[in-house]
């Protein structure tokens, strides 16, 4: 192409609906959750309990904690902060991944990031039910 | 004789591809005159003008308004004209073409694809029926300017896609400069063309190929923040995807 | 005649620069945030099962070994946090009139909100 033509329109090599803003929704939601819950759930159940600071050992006996999740809103609560982090991570590790130079297997990244946050997310659902 | 024994220099090292001559670039040193008031664009005219007349680089206005004259300057993409050897000095300066641009010759970059790009995005103001002349100016207040002005800014200088790891390894990539443009045109109020950039900015090779690096916006010498065009473009894209999935929605 | 000479980013990008492996960083607290949910979920899992199921993995959980990672996954979580509430001028402008918030205005209160969260969960764990 000589320099000083207009180049012709992009050749669309890719037609049709995109899905992505569904699953960058999903990321979007979890990263807005994640922000706001995850230092303080980490804290709690990995740091301040095992250092046992304040009352915080006596908060995480059997009977305490059983009694805690029992109750339906904490177990929305929970469902809520487990399930659309878990997408908002896939979703974060899916696009690192190609971005490090796995963009040879896209699909397979997508498929196997997005199919492990429904599983564990079902799980989660399957847990909170049983409690 | 002439110049002065005291007279301070700086060395750039240039980067040369001659492909008629050389498989390989190759790195050439040029000591140059220290001025206080230099610019990197100036080291090179004077190397130009007065050293080595086969080097070949893009410039025009030395103001930051033309955007020709983008490198790779110590590996950051910088505006030669704006970037001063006062903030190398003492140490040497390495320039090289944009990068995530194919090369032509020595500093100059092959922007076609780019511009097929732009192109591709409509960035001019679209009616769905023009008015005609006598019925006045399409009328706009401060407010509906402010909407777009910063996004309004950019000068194609491509400084964002030599900033983005995401131009570097998708080839259908938009882009940082493309898709802040057709956001600047898709928030006129002037505007009623959106359904004409749909493709381009909200399609498979538009903004959900980002990963909010935010290099773009940094590098930019005119503040139009790309990374932050394209961050609201997807929470707009994906309201009007999430629109679709309801029972009463509508699929375009 | 040649091809032009290919000088694109490779995948080694996010080592070239601080900011750019800062932003690999915040990527990478997705992995902890992930690892540190499915311990959750076991966790869970154990309560359902009961007191000695739950007791034992409680002693697991706060072996030295795993205070260590949560320690790191704190440190993730909270550079999530950050990355995540500074990036809200980007995907909203408000306006007021020709004027735009200032997006010091729009970060300060995901903060403020952040406090709230954060004490009432503590209060309703530790109550």
């Amino acid at each position: 192409m000589s320099a000083h033509t207009v180049p012709n329109p992009l050749p669309h090599s890719k037609g049709g609906r995109t899905h992505e803003p569904f699953w960058w929704s999903l990321f979007s939601a979890g990263g807005v959750v994640a922000a706001f819950v995850m230092p303080v759930l980490i804290f709690l159940t990995g740091l301040a309990g095992a250092f046992g600071w304040g009352a915080a050992q006596e908060a995480f006996t059997y009977d305490h904690i059983a009694n805690l999740i029992s109750n339906p809103l904490i177990k929305i609560f929970l469902f809520v902060c487990v399930s659309l982090p878990l997408f908002h991570c896939a979703h974060r590790i899916r696009h690192s991944l190609v971005d490090v130079g796995l963009g040879g297997i896209k699909t397979p990244l997508a498929v196997v990031s997005y199919l492990s946050a429904a599983v564990l997310t079902v799980f989660c659902a399957f847990v909170l039910l049983r409690i | 004789m002439g110049t002065p024994t005291t007279q301070r220099t700086i060395k750039l090292e240039v980067f040369r591809y001659r492909p008629e001559e050389e498989d390989e670039p190759t790195f050439q040193t040029y000591e140059v005159p220290y001025r206080e008031d230099w610019v990197v664009l100036d080291a090179l005219n004077h190397i130009k003008d007065t050293v080595d007349g086969t080097l070949s680089y893009r410039w025009s206005c030395r103001m930051g308004v033309c955007g020709s004259c983008g490198m790779m300057v110590n590996g950051y993409p910088k505006l030669t004209c704006a970037a001063f050897l006062r903030d190398y000095y003492p140490n040497a300066i390495r320039v090289e073409p944009l990068v995530n641009f194919p090369v032509e010759r020595d500093l100059v970059i092959n922007m076609d694809d780019f511009m097929r790009k732009l192109k591709a995005v409509k960035p001019w103001i679209i009616r769905k029926k023009e008015q005609p002349l006598a019925e006045g100016e399409y009328r706009q207040t401060p407010a509906e300017l402010a909407q777009y002005k910063q996004f309004s800014m950019c000068i194609n200088c491509m400084l964002c896609y030599s900033a983005c790891p995401v131009v570097g390894r998708e080839e259908g990539f938009i882009g940082p400069a493309v898709l802040a443009l057709g956001q600047r045109y898709n928030l006129d109020s002037r505007d009623q063309g959106r359904a004409q950039r749909q493709e381009t900015i909200f399609g498979h090779e538009g903004i959900w190929e980002c990963t909010f690096v935010g290099e773009c916006s940094t590098v930019c010498p005119k503040d139009v923040d790309p990374a932050g065009a394209i961050q609201m473009a997807k929470v707009q894209g994906a309201m009007e995807y999430m629109k679709t999935l309801l029972p009463w929605g509508q699929r375009s | 005649m040649k091809p032009p000479l290919n000088r694109n980013m490779g995948s080694t990008w996010w080592l070239s620069r601080g900011a750019y492996f800062l932003i690999m960083l915040r990527e990478l607290s997705a992995v902890f945030i992930a690892a540190y949910l499915v311990f959750f979920l076991i966790c869970l899992y154990k309560v359902g099962q009961g007191p000695e199921a739950y007791g034992a993995y409680l002693r697991f959980l706060w072996s030295p070994g795993m205070i260590l990672f949560h320690l790191v996954a704190l440190a993730f979580a909270l550079l999530h946090m950050v990355t995540w509430f500074n990036a809200t001028p980007k995907a909203v402008r408000v306006w007021r009139g020709e004027e735009r918030v200032p997006p010091a205005l729009m970060i300060g209160p995901n903060y403020a909100v952040w406090a709230v969260i954060t004490a009432f969960i503590i209060w309703v764990v530790l109550k």
